[in-house]
């Protein structure tokens, strides 16, 4: 019973006697193999870490298990709410916006606006022109946006719903009352690529919305402007960064998709927008002489538009770790003609000095790492620059095309290149067996490490998307080179804590506990 | 304040909300909210709308049918692995987030945190599913040999393109001789995650209850109840197995938190079927007692007197020894409850809650609220029917803002007038709220905290709601250099 002067929840509280007695007559009732048979689950718990498990493991097709990837729509949220005043429009069921906001504020610990149409049986049946007509009016009248940013869920995908037509319908007869409000639409059906996918074309849609390409109009271009998409990016504190390294170059570059400061907002009043790129702003993307793109396989159909109907030039940097954010402020000090600024040599010096100061804790050292395609060329490539051996690469989402290509030319500078492996298309189930038969010391990934921790014992650095049980990480940014010197700051201090945990034992190994490492 | 005025108070404030509606919209919305009193007049627990379409355009709070049934009935049976059907994100979303506590050797004999999914790609959808799925199956049991079967959780399209899970659910039953249950729960069906627990009872009703292979060696005894709705997040049906147990009863069955597919089989060997999430498991309860009959009694283990009226009545269906002993327990645990209560109350008296949840917590929790001196000011439901609304009116303590289907911008608007000093939502909710530098308390996980059912849990419901109330943090928000 509970000891009123020492309350516990249920971490301890079923440790107490009576509640082990509890679990105890329980077992009778159940019929699971740990209840009948415990050395039956030993046994095939000692199964699933053998080679001949493995080999079963990775030749599975049809079952994806513990998967690293989410679907379309998520990303098409994301990619709308970088934009000033704009409330995402998931047109299909409302239970997929129940799973989008969830998901977010489980990540940011922050409101994640999003409406949709809530379609049923009925719009199943007889299409969902209904839904929209009625829901853009109530989404523009309650939560008065600048600008409604419509997607799909796989519902609406499936009936075919045409969605251009729906919107004009809407629009037509809404009574002046969505005049003047851009609704971009995108297709974003969930059986179609993941995550990535669904921000790009979202991302598409709100670009060629706000600059209508006319036929034999000539767009006036201003060459010294330059634009910036960060793609499905989770780390707040990267795109502040990105921003600031931009403007020690220019006032003129711009961020499109700004999500910044949506999920960031100050205590004191709830606020349903906050940030973005200002739809002005946005409006007049298609002028500027280049865009850049720090996540390439984020971004591919837009890329596409850029470059096919803006005719503009285009770009993609991944400026994670120190070649990928050198690469970033060389391309930023080529398009603008000027010298890299003192103060960005300055926090290079820093972060390699960093770098030197705590190579010896990472060098040699083995890493699983998982999570989406650019997050992957961008991290590895630090791993390889601090001497650290990316041992599993795995990729649920990986592209078909280049992706494997960049990342075998990444590892090429590895000084363990032969002990490297590229797992695309494979999910974290398989990563368990991988872990199991060729062991590495650290873990980097999301918070579905935890279970492979769990079952392991090989610790979990997290770092991705999404982490739901820690908080404020993703204030942080693992992009330029304060980004690069987090990264380095939370795997040199996971390597010490394991180093800690190892040589706890009083009279064994505690020689080795030293106080300066 | 009146009785009059409050009234007429609340229902200005809904007036208020109603405006910023188009027409069409203030019409349907105006049926889900009213207000309602303890008194006997029919207020808005019997005219209050429910498990209606929900508006479209509107930032709602309420899941789908798969939520209903892979994320809250079947989801938590640990020793069948669930297959979310179709594309990849709906196991994604819903895995591992409603704590559904279990005890077992996770990826070799339970699979409840897990995320099995048939990632169905564009050629799915044009050339269908079903070999593909009939492949998932034969693989899971390839990997996973002690699982003690497959279920299969709709998801939107594969009703919609024609697969037949049905027929590749029953000729792998034939072939494996294990349970496989396919549930069409799509997203799509009704209007809530309401019919998804439907469609899930009326699967285990089908596929689970009439499989006899273990009742033939089950000894009963006059003293056999199952647990039945409870969800077991962070521990709440063991909260309130222990006290069944100590009155004298032995619990065969506990649906279907913690639970495996045995004890489904089970529990229409229960002596009585006892029945705490009414919503989403009535159905089934239902069906044992036309079929089997067993009877059923509704509970409610939240706060010290709910439990222990509860508890008396569970004890009245049985003998008086088993009378004695509950009284026994009732005292032994009062005891301490009462302590729980000399301690926080003082602290928590007089201040009021919003609630905003779904299954039976819009009703069952705010006797816990009384037990602590807190008033209930507000209270609706994502999901509930009539019958729902019909069983609140009896827990109203004063006049009560009720609120069904309630979005996002209705409540904040609510909130904001009748400023409540706490309120109790989900994880989207919680944030906004937190924002104003209001308490919030998350009442579908317990805040990564609870359990909260029985007495033991009172005593954390107690400590955590006195948490949320009293924290420092709350007076940071103004700088020391702005005015008031």
């Amino acid at each position: 019973m509970q000891d009123v002067e020492n309350i516990v929840n249920g971490q301890k509280l079923f440790l107490k006697p009576e509640y082990q007695e509890v679990f105890k007559n329980k077992i009778p009732f159940e019929g699971h193999a740990g209840a009948v048979n415990p050395a039956k689950v030993v046994e095939v718990a000692n199964w699933t870490t053998t080679w001949e498990y493995r080999e079963k493991n990775l030749a599975r097709e049809h079952i994806t298990i513990n998967p690293a990837k989410a679907c379309q729509p998520l990303g098409a949220v994301m990619a709308a709410l970088g934009f000033e005043n704009t409330m995402p429009y998931v047109h299909g069921s409302h239970g997929c916006v129940a799973y989008f906001r969830s998901y977010f504020t489980r990540h940011f610990k922050e409101p994640t606006p999003c409406v949709s149409d809530s379609m049923s049986e009925s719009a199943a049946v007889f299409g969902g022109l209904a839904n929209m007509k009625e829901g853009l009016r109530n989404c523009k009248a309650l939560y008065k946006p600048d600008m409604i940013a419509v997607s799909t869920t796989c519902m609406a995908e499936v009936i075919g719903d045409d969605l251009n037509a729906f919107v004009l319908g809407a629009r037509a007869e809404a009574e002046g009352e969505l005049d003047g409000t851009p609704i971009p639409a995108a297709h974003t059906p969930s059986f179609v690529g993941s995550h990535i996918t669904g921000y790009d074309n979202m991302m598409n849609a709100i670009l060629q919305e706000l600059n209508p390409v006319e036929e034999g109009v000539e767009v006036v271009k201003d060459s010294e402007r330059i634009n910036i998409i960060p793609g499905f990016e989770p780390y707040l504190g990267s795109l502040k960064e990105v921003k600031k390294m931009a403007a020690m170059f220019s006032d003129k570059i711009v961020m499109l998709g700004d999500h910044e400061e949506q999920w960031n907002t100050p205590a004191g009043e709830y606020k349903l927008y906050a940030g973005g790129t200002p739809i002005e702003v946005a409006k007049k993307a298609s002028t500027a002489g280049t865009t850049i793109s720090l996540q390439k396989y984020s971004t591919v159909a837009t890329a596409k538009m850029i470059k096919g109907s803006w005719k503009q030039n285009y770009a993609t940097c991944n400026p994670i770790g120190l070649g990928g954010t050198d690469a970033f402020v060389m391309k930023l000090s080529e398009l603008t003609g000027k010298p890299v600024p003192k103060e960005l040599t300055l926090l290079r010096g820093q972060l390699v000095d960093a770098m030197q100061d705590s190579y010896p804790y990472m060098h040699g050292k083995k890493f699983a790492i998982w999570g989406d395609p650019d997050f992957l060329l961008g991290v590895v490539s630090f791993l390889v620059e601090m001497g650290a051996v990316p041992t599993h690469i795995l990729c649920n989402n990986a592209p078909r095309k280049h992706w494997e290509k960049e990342m075998k030319d990444i590892l090429e500078k590895c000084t363990f290149k032969e002990e490297c492996n590229i797992w695309a298309g494979k999910d974290l189930w398989h990563l368990r067996s991988l872990l199991f038969t060729e062991p590495v010391d650290f873990m980097i990934g999301n918070v579905y490490g935890k279970e492979l921790y769990r079952d392991t014992k090989i610790p979990l650095i997290r770092i991705g998307f999404p982490i739901f049980d820690r908080h404020h990480l993703h204030r942080y940014s693992i992009s330029g080179y304060e980004g690069g010197l987090n990264l380095l700051t939370w795997i040199t201090n996971a390597v010490l804590d394991a180093l800690d945990e190892e040589t706890k034992d009083i009279a064994k190994t505690d020689f080795f506990f030293d106080c300066v490492r | 304040m009146t009785t009059e005025t409050l009234l007429s108070q609340h229902e200005a404030v809904i007036a208020e909300v109603l405006e910023a509606y188009p027409e069409k919209a203030k019409k349907s919305r105006a049926k889900h909210l009213g207000v309602d009193t303890p008194e006997g007049v029919k207020g808005a627990c019997d005219a209050t709308k429910s498990n209606k379409q929900t508006v479209p355009g509107v930032m709602s709070q309420r899941g789908c049918a798969y939520a209903g049934s892979k994320g809250v009935v079947w989801g938590p049976i640990k020793d069948m692995i669930h297959i979310s059907h179709g594309p990849i994100g709906c196991g994604q979303y819903s895995r591992a987030g409603r704590r559904n506590y279990y005890i077992g050797t996770t990826g070799v004999d339970t699979y409840v945190t897990m995320n099995f999914s048939t990632d169905y790609n564009e050629k799915d959808i044009v050339f269908g599913g079903d070999k593909k799925l009939k492949a998932a199956l034969a693989e899971i049991d390839g990997l996973f040999p002690l699982n003690n079967g497959i279920s299969i959780q709709s998801e939107c399209p594969i009703g919609l393109i024609g697969d037949d899970i049905q027929a590749v659910a029953k000729a792998y039953k034939k072939e494996s001789g294990k349970p496989t249950v396919a549930v069409s729960c799509e997203g799509f069906r009704g209007v809530s995650q309401s019919l998804g627990h439907h469609i899930a009872n009326d699967m285990i009703r089908d596929e689970v209850l009439p499989d006899n292979s273990y009742k033939k060696d089950f000894e009963s005894t006059p003293y056999d109840v199952a647990i039945i709705g409870d969800y077991n997040i962070g521990g709440d049906a063991w909260s309130s197995r222990i006290l069944l147990e100590e009155m004298g009863l032995r619990v065969i069955a506990q649906w279907s938190g913690d639970t495996t597919y045995k004890e489904l089989t089970m529990a229409p060997k229960a002596k009585i079927n006892l029945l705490h999430c009414y919503r989403s498991m009535n159905y089934v309860v239902r069906h044992m007692e036309q079929e089997f009959g067993v009877p059923w009694m509704e509970y409610n283990f939240f706060g010290p007197t709910k439990t222990t009226e509860s508890l008396r009545k569970i004890a009245a269906f049985f003998d008086e020894s088993i009378q004695a002993k509950t009284e026994a327990v009732i005292a032994k645990y009062t005891e301490m409850t009462d302590k729980v209560i000399a301690k926080y109350k003082p602290k928590l008296a007089g201040k009021t809650v919003m609630l905003y949840v779904g299954g039976l917590r819009p009703r069952h929790v705010i006797g816990a609220y009384e037990d602590l001196g807190m008033e209930v000011i507000g209270t609706g439901y994502e999901f509930g029917h009539g019958d729902d609304y019909k069983r609140t009116k009896e827990e109203l303590a004063r006049t009560t803002l009720i609120y069904d289907d309630v979005n996002e911008y209705e409540l904040e608007h609510f909130v904001k007038k009748l400023k409540p000093d706490l309120v109790a939502s989900g994880v989207k909710e919680k944030y906004v709220f937190q924002k104003m530098g209001l308490p919030f308390r998350q009442m579908h996980s317990w805040d990564y905290s609870g359990p909260y059912h029985g007495y033991d849990a009172f005593a954390i419901f107690a400590k955590d709601m006195d948490l949320a109330m009293n924290s420092p943090v709350w007076a940071h928000t103004k700088a020391p250099w702005e005015s008031n």
